[in-house]
């Protein structure tokens, strides 16, 4: 899917202070009737994304978690079945499932008087079930479910997108014949950083000279873009030698 | 410093305490934190002089034990003040003095045996060298003289052969030295003469320059040599305090024996001349000698350089000073000699005789007894239960192993050897006794670290354990022969069984063969066509006369191949003439920078092997040697080599710097030639090839093609080359650069002074320096570091005093403490072990000043280290492995010949230890042709390549290298990867047998296979056999003759096969291994054993036959269903809804998804699985509100109700999708989760019966079993739900259990359930 910098940066700006939620990504598509849906989330989770690592730290400073976690108590108490955390991620401007975590991560540690591991924190918010509290494990749930940016769920359809992505690339690679070795084959030598495919012989494409292949399921605006960069494709670069970044490129443009 | 060791031994401060005031000293940056003793505190100007003074301190307090002879007086009187009150540095000259004097031995020897008799055969071998290293090494050691002379703290001198301690008698060198000292420019007294015994052998004379070697002149007057033998026969005849007047230096007797010794088998001879037997008569009078290590010398800086008069010969010239007179003493020892024999004979054949040897009570004690046949019966037997102070040793053993271990000591190997050789000593009771009362007089002196704490071999076998037991890591490191006389060793069983059995471990694993085999290509006499180029040349004449020089030079070299090892032929009056003619041409027609590139290429093809990178190790047969006799001598030749190596057998562990083999040739020709011109190109020459080598690049770092075994192997073989050629070349560029400034003596200081001022004027040829902070910088030291230690080791004595090399010897120092062993990341323990060797050795160099390494401040030099590692990092590749490491290092095998001296058990029988000392060849895959004939054979192909194009051997070259290493990895991907099928099989098999040790099962496994991979021999070879030709034929060119062609290609073949197959044969078995190893912990990954109920699952892991791939995407699936539980979950909108319809097709859709498997990952279907369990908990509690449809008239009757709500058929749907789509489990429990039931509790109008079908469907379904269900809502109702609610539950439960077990097998479960909902909400 092409899409010009202008229509990208209009939809940015459209997105502006906008809550991750179902309501926005529908009146998003309102506006932006001929874009996909998979491409305006895309760019959407990415615009939040970038708003919440601005803002971050701010949610997590100890007054912060306490103020959250005071709210919820209140909150529930008042109406259990209110859309308390939910309510409050979007009155703060935070990523409901990230509220979802910090609430909950406060309430184990009280409960369990020490800090709780990672692991565990995780495997709640996968399942809320295991939540000890109805309550909590109902507004959990609630806030992961309705967060379209961050969340088991959204990773999960991340994950599966990219998945996709990649079985569609191979197949396309089978189909114009091109000879290359898979991420996993790769893997099975040691390499820890590997680029989905590798070419096993080069190709030029619009005169430029295409060693590898890194499909990424996320939209490749020009920040990711340059994090990609810094993250993988000069550990690549390293450890390939002169696979050169050509092909990520136009692969975002073409999704 | 004494008050240090005081406190110390007094328990009065702890040794953690003295280490960390150690490390607060110049070079360690203090740590406040490191809080340092009171008492130490006082005393901190000592801590720089701390360790040279322990270092002496032990030798001193050992001196006795270690020269076990019977009538040993304790040590010299000054010894001991010497130990408590030198400096380090002074310390540090005796030691270096010792060295030094090692150098000139021959000379020594040959200036004080005034009445030998030549001794013919021996200067018919190889040479003086290596029969005044067999005299030299085992009568002096016994001389007092020595054991006075060597410094005590760095005792080096290596000399140590128990042997020869043993045969304790004789004078010593060194004071015999002192006694006449108007003969000799005697500089370094009694050092020297330890050293001189010590250093023996053929390095002393291919030492520095032809200056110092006499070798010549030891050809031509060999009979000063046999001096020492002479002399012996005097000894007895010198009283202890005055030092016999001749020099035993040289005890040939043990020389003629061997004539006589026919009855003995080779190997057994060697090891006799080792032994010097020491005849019974010397020895009541001998005096008492030390070891090398006790030396503390009051004597005599006048005696110090006994040589110089000899060496001052350095000009060339052989002055016929040597020629002796020569006695006749020969007959008379002979008879000795057989009586000796006779006594050892009769002694191996009674067990008794041979008891003395504690460690191998069972074989006959060969050696001892040989050496020590009257006195044998008093050798103790180190009891662990008489050991004495122990708290101490284990202090002192400890302070040692950490100085050892910080690389506080200058040399690590020269520790090790003296605690080998404190392993290893031999008191004996007599000794004892004398120590008893020695320690009385100590007693009463009430001087804790004047008591002798070593005055028993216990003591000192308990230290030396303990000192082991710390530096593990080191030895461990060592070759595998040298660990097995450690494994095998009787003292460590029996003093720490612990450390025993790890050196068995270590032993047993270690694949570090060192294996000294000939290097296979004989290197002959080449051209280099390249310099043959008329083009190169400004005109015809100089073209012509160019190549007239270069057929002298070969003539040149081939009658030194011929002749030089023949008595009487000497270099300089031989050839002298004719390369000064040559020289003189050279000049006439500048013709010179050919000539020196030629030379060097020539240096580099004859001598970058093993054998010529250093003094030869063990029996290494030298090449030219070998091409002297020619084929038909071979055998006879072999066992005169072993004649001549053996005697030398230990030399202690820092030869001075030496010019074996191949190169004695070109020192010899560079000093023959004396020409100013012709050097000034050579080094030109030399270092642009050094800088060249220095530079190249290694290592590519990324072996994308996976194959990295290969390559690994090959780029440790480029960069063993390398590093030989790069020391060769660096040692001649020292040869050269420091030849003009060569003197025999230390200057003295005025004139130090003056020169140093002069010289600092002056740049240096090549920077070293530079280059050495380089490569420091780049992680290159593995490379760089060696090759300056060779260029450095023929400093001339003024050098390292100017400030350059000041500053490189700074920076060198500054490595070697840094240099810390251990396993890191940053270096590989055995690249770090090659550097801390070759710098420790560096540092007992003769002319490295003595002071330098206890005086420097290491923190001049800033040792910047970029922690960017770049390609280039070399130090992180572990490319040094033991062979490399003893090709480099040479004398760290004195380690192992020390031990292998003391196993006296290996008898006649089997070769007596010589045996042990020559190293197994590796098994080669054929059987290997002999050794003369593939010496033919490689002359053969060089004269075949030598006749055609130089691009056919790069072709043939090419070939068999790519050939070769496509057989690898054809063997891999085909034999190997077959071998590791059957290895998971089997191990499939036996791991459901027995939950048994899995390493076991492993190893059981591997060896079943490893037979199999014998086969990859067979393969290989085919492999190569077939693709070599094929290829060959394809890249030379259509005209190629046949015969060329076939030859071409039978090379070819013969080449890659031997690459392949010697790789493979080293490697098929770890390489099985590995993979199966590999393969088996991928199994024991997967969790559990795959079930039949979960293999059922599997089938559905392919799409339905037909299938187009057309089914939504499981991303966009997941996404649908998000959005319909937010729906449901809330908050949404008032008139928000879910069509029915549209959710009907969606869980359509999601059946098709699950169905096309293409697309689908784990990660998403277990999504998917745990979504549609909510959904459909949404569902049963109402929760999803769905439009359309036909909704339920709100009071209809309850059958109606059932009937018409639409969410039966969606849960029908999925219910069906659950069983027949998911290639998974689902998850359907969650639906009895507290949240999920909460949805349920919360409704106001509860619909049962929903809930109650979902029950019956997933029994029905068989999702789940109807006990399960039981149980889930057992626990549910153990939750705090309202009261109602609860009653409700139990209910439902009730209903679900009577239902259940009463009509199985049901007929209509909706009729049940439909009548059960009727009682459920009747009674709610």
């Amino acid at each position: 899917m092409k899409l010009s910098k202008a229509q990208y940066d209009e939809i940015a700006q459209f997105l502006g202070h906008v809550q991750p939620t179902r309501q926005s990504l529908r009146k998003l598509k309102e506006k932006f009737p001929s874009q996909s849906q998979s491409t305006l989330l895309s760019i959407f989770s990415q615009e939040y994304q970038k708003q919440i690592k601005r803002t971050h730290a701010k949610h997590h400073t100890a007054e912060a978690v306490e103020t959250y976690y005071q709210r919820y108590l209140n909150g529930v108490m008042k109406n259990a079945a209110a859309p308390v955390l939910l309510e409050l991620a979007n009155e703060v401007d935070f990523a409901p499932s990230l509220m979802a975590r910090i609430v909950l991560e406060r309430f184990l540690q009280e409960r369990e008087q020490a800090i709780p591991s990672k692991t565990l924190i995780n495997s709640m918010l996968r399942d809320p079930s295991q939540i000890p509290d109805g309550v909590l494990a109902n507004q959990v749930y609630q806030c992961t479910v309705n967060d379209c940016c961050y969340g088991p769920l959204v990773d999960c359809i991340k994950h599966a997108i990219g998945h996709e992505h990649e079985v569609l690339l191979r197949e396309m690679l089978l189909e114009k014949n091109l000879s290359f070795i898979a991420e996993d084959q790769l893997r099975a030598k040691g390499y820890d950083k590997t680029p989905d495919f590798i070419l096993e012989v080069p190709v030029a494409v619009e005169g430029h000279i295409i060693h590898w292949i890194e499909s990424k399921a996320s939209f490749g605006d020009e920040s990711s873009h340059q994090a990609y960069l810094q993250d993988q494709f000069w550990s690549y670069w390293n450890s390939f030698h002169n696979l050169r970044p050509r092909l990520y490129c136009i692969l975002f443009v073409q999704r | 410093m004494a008050a240090v060791l005081e406190l110390l031994l007094r328990e009065e401060v702890a040794v953690g305490a003295v280490l960390r005031w150690l490390r607060q000293g110049p070079g360690h940056r203090p740590a406040e934190e490191n809080h340092i003793h009171d008492k130490l505190v006082s005393l901190s100007l000592l801590q720089k002089d701390f360790v040279p003074f322990l270092l002496n301190f032990l030798r001193e307090q050992t001196s006795q034990i270690l020269t076990n002879g019977p009538s040993t007086p304790a040590k010299t009187p000054n010894s001991k003040a010497h130990g408590s009150q030198r400096t380090g540095s002074e310390r540090r000259a005796g030691h270096a003095t010792s060295s030094r004097v090692q150098l000139f031995s021959q000379r020594t020897s040959v200036t004080s045996c005034t009445t030998d008799t030549s001794f013919s055969p021996a200067a018919a071998s190889s040479g003086s060298s290596s029969f005044s290293g067999s005299n030299l090494s085992s009568p002096c050691s016994d001389f007092p003289s020595m054991a006075s002379s060597s410094s005590p703290s760095f005792g080096y001198s290596p000399v140590l052969n128990h042997s020869e301690r043993r045969s304790s008698q004789k004078a010593s060198l060194g004071s015999f030295l002192t006694a006449t000292p108007e003969a000799l420019p005697v500089r370094r007294g009694r050092r020297k003469g330890g050293s001189a015994v010590s250093a023996s052998g053929r390095q002393v004379p291919r030492d520095m320059g032809r200056s110092l070697a006499e070798e010549e002149d030891g050809k031509n007057d060999s009979p000063s040599w046999s001096g020492g033998r002479r002399k012996r026969s005097e000894v007895p005849l010198v009283s202890a305090r005055s030092p016999p007047s001749q020099l035993n230096l040289n005890n040939l007797e043990e020389f003629p024996p061997m004539g006589a010794a026919s009855g003995w088998t080779n190997k057994s001879k060697p090891s006799r001349r080792i032994n010097p037997t020491p005849v019974s008569a010397e020895r009541p009078l001998s005096k008492p000698k030390t070891c090398f290590t006790s030396t503390p010398v009051s004597q005599s800086p006048t005696a110090r350089f006994s040589s110089g008069s000899s060496l001052e010969a350095f000009s060339t010239v052989q002055e016929g000073n040597l020629t002796s007179a020569i006695s006749s003493s020969l007959q008379e020892e002979r008879e000795m000699l057989k009586k000796e024999r006779c006594k050892l004979l009769h002694q191996a054949s009674s067990p008794a005789g041979i008891s003395l040897d504690p460690g191998t009570p069972t074989k006959p004690s060969y050696t001892r007894s040989a050496s020590l046949p009257a006195e044998s019966h008093l050798v103790t037997c180190a009891d662990p239960a008489k050991i004495s102070c122990k708290k101490q040793l284990e202090c002192l053993a400890q302070l040692y192993s950490s100085c050892i271990a910080e690389n506080l000591v200058p040399n690590i190997f020269l520790e090790l050897f003296f605690v080998l050789q404190l392993l290893t000593s031999k008191g004996t009771s007599t000794a004892e006794e004398e120590e008893e009362s020695d320690l009385e007089v100590n007693e009463g002196s009430k001087n804790a670290s004047g008591r002798q704490h070593f005055r028993s071999v216990h003591n000192c076998v308990y230290f030396a354990v303990q000192v082991l037991d710390y530096q593990y890591e080191i030895i461990s490191h060592l070759e595998k022969g040298t660990l097995k006389f450690l494994a095998e060793n009787e003292r460590i069983a029996s003093f720490s069984p612990t450390l025993h059995e790890r050196l068995k471990q270590a032993y047993e694993s270690s694949t570090a063969k060192v294996s000294l085999l000939l290097p296979c290509s004989v290197q002959s006499v080449s051209f280099q066509p390249e310099t043959d180029n008329r083009s190169n040349f400004p005109s015809d004449r100089a073209f012509h006369i160019f190549k007239k020089q270069r057929d002298i030079f070969y003539e040149l070299l081939r009658e030194w191949e011929d002749n030089h090892e023949k008595t009487g032929w000497d270099f300089e009056r031989v050839l002298g003439n004719k390369i000064r003619a040559m020289m003189a041409h050279l000049s006439a027609t500048c013709n010179h920078s050919h000539f020196a590139r030629l030379f060097q290429k020539q240096l580099i093809q004859m001598c970058k092997g093993p054998v010529g990178g250093g003094a030869s190790w063990g029996d290494t047969p030298d090449q030219d040697v070998l091409n002297m006799l020619g084929p038909d001598n071979l055998s006879r030749l072999k066992r005169l080599q072993e004649r001549f190596v053996v005697p030398q057998s230990i030399r202690g562990p820092c030869p001075p710097p030496s010019f074996p083999g191949c190169q004695q040739f070109f020192r010899d020709f560079i000093l023959s030639a004396g020409s100013y011109q012709f050097n000034q190109h050579l080094v030109d020459s030399l270092c642009l090839k050094i800088l060249e080598l220095d530079g190249l690049t290694l290592v590519e770092h990324e072996h994308s093609d996976g194959e990295a075994d290969m390559d690994e192997q090959d780029e440790k073989k480029r960069f063993t080359v390398v590093l030989l050629s790069l020391r060769l070349l660096a040692k001649f560029l020292g040869f050269l650069v420091f030849l003009p400034y060569r003197t025999v003596e230390q200057p003295t200081r005025d004139l130090q002074d003056s020169a140093v001022a002069l010289r600092n004027q002056t740049l240096p040829v090549l920077d070293v320096l530079k280059l050495l902070r380089r490569s420091i910088r780049d992680h290159r030291s593995i490379l760089t570091v060696p090759w300056i230690v060779e260029f450095l080791s023929l400093a001339d004595h003024i050098a390292p005093f100017l400030d350059y090399y000041r500053k490189v010897f700074c920076l060198l120092l500054q490595v070697y403490r840094l240099m810390v062993l251990s396993e890191d990341k940053e270096m590989s323990f055995l690249n770090k072990l090659l550097i801390l060797a070759v710098l420790g050795w560096l540092f007992q160099v003769p002319s490295v000043p003595e002071e330098l390494f206890f005086a420097t401040d290491v923190r001049q030099e800033g040792v910047m280290v970029d922690t960017v590692t770049s390609a280039q990092a070399l130090d992180s590749v572990p490319l040094v492995d033991q062979q490399l490491l003893y090709t480099c290092c040479p004398y760290l095998g004195e380690l192992r010949k020390l031990l292998a001296s003391f196993v006296a058990g290996s008898g006649a029988k089997n070769g007596g230890f010589i045996r042990k000392i020559t190293p197994t060849a590796a098994e080669s895959l054929a059987p290997k042709a002999s050794v003369t004939q593939r010496k033919l054979q490689v002359e053969l192909e060089q004269a075949f390549f030598h006749n055609q194009p130089p691009s056919l051997r790069r072709t043939v070259e090419f070939v068999a290298e790519r050939v070769g290493s496509n057989c690898v990895k054809h063997i891999k991907a085909t034999l190997v990867a077959e071998l590791v099928q059957r290895a998971e099989v089997m191990l499939q098999d036996k791991v459901k047998e027995e939950d048994a040790n899995h390493d076991k099962l492993l190893e059981e496994v591997c060896a079943h296979l490893y037979e199999e991979g014998a086969q990859a021999l067979i393969k290989g070879r085919e492999f190569c056999k077939k693709k070599g030709p094929e290829a060959v034929r394809v890249l030379l060119p259509e005209e190629t003759s046949a015969a060329v062609l076939s030859s071409a290609e039978d090379i070819a073949v013969e080449l890659a096969t031997e690459k392949a197959c010697g790789w493979l044969s080293a490697n098929i078995a770890a390489l099985i291994k590995r993979e199966v190893k590999a393969t088996f912990n991928r199994m024991l990954k997967v969790p559990g054993l795959p079930l039949p109920s979960e293999e059922a699952l599997e089938l559905r892991r392919d799409c339905p036959p037909g299938c187009q791939h057309r089914a939504p995407f499981p991303s966009q699936i997941i996404n649908e269903i998000k959005d319909v539980l937010c729906v449901a979950v809330g908050p949404r909108d008032e008139d928000e809804v879910i069509d029915h319809d549209w959710l009907e097709s969606l869980l359509g859709r999601l059946s098709q998804t699950l169905r096309c498997r293409k697309f689908m990952c784990p990660t998403s279907e277990q999504q998917l699985a745990k979504c549609t369990v909510e959904l459909a908990s949404l569902l049963v509690s109402d929760r999803v509100p769905l439009s359309a449809g036909i909704k339920p008239p709100e009071k209809s009757s309850e059958r109606l109700r059932v009937k018409n709500n639409p969410t039966y058929g969606l849960l029908k749907l999925l219910l069906s999708v659950w069983k027949e789509d998911f290639g998974m489990p689902v998850p359907v429990q969650l639906m009895f989760s507290r949240k999920n039931i909460g949805y349920l509790s919360e409704v106001k109008q509860r619909e049962w019966d929903l809930f109650l079908f979902m029950l019956h469907g997933l029994v029905e379904h068989d999702l789940m079993r109807t006990s399960e269900i039981e149980s889930c809502l057992r626990s549910l109702g153990e939750l705090p739900w309202p009261s109602d609610f609860l009653k409700e539950l139990e209910m439902l439960s009730r209903v679900f259990t009577s239902e259940h077990h009463r009509e199985e097998p049901r007929t209509n479960p909706r009729e049940l359930t439909r009548q059960s909902l009727g009682t459920v909400t009747a009674q709610s």
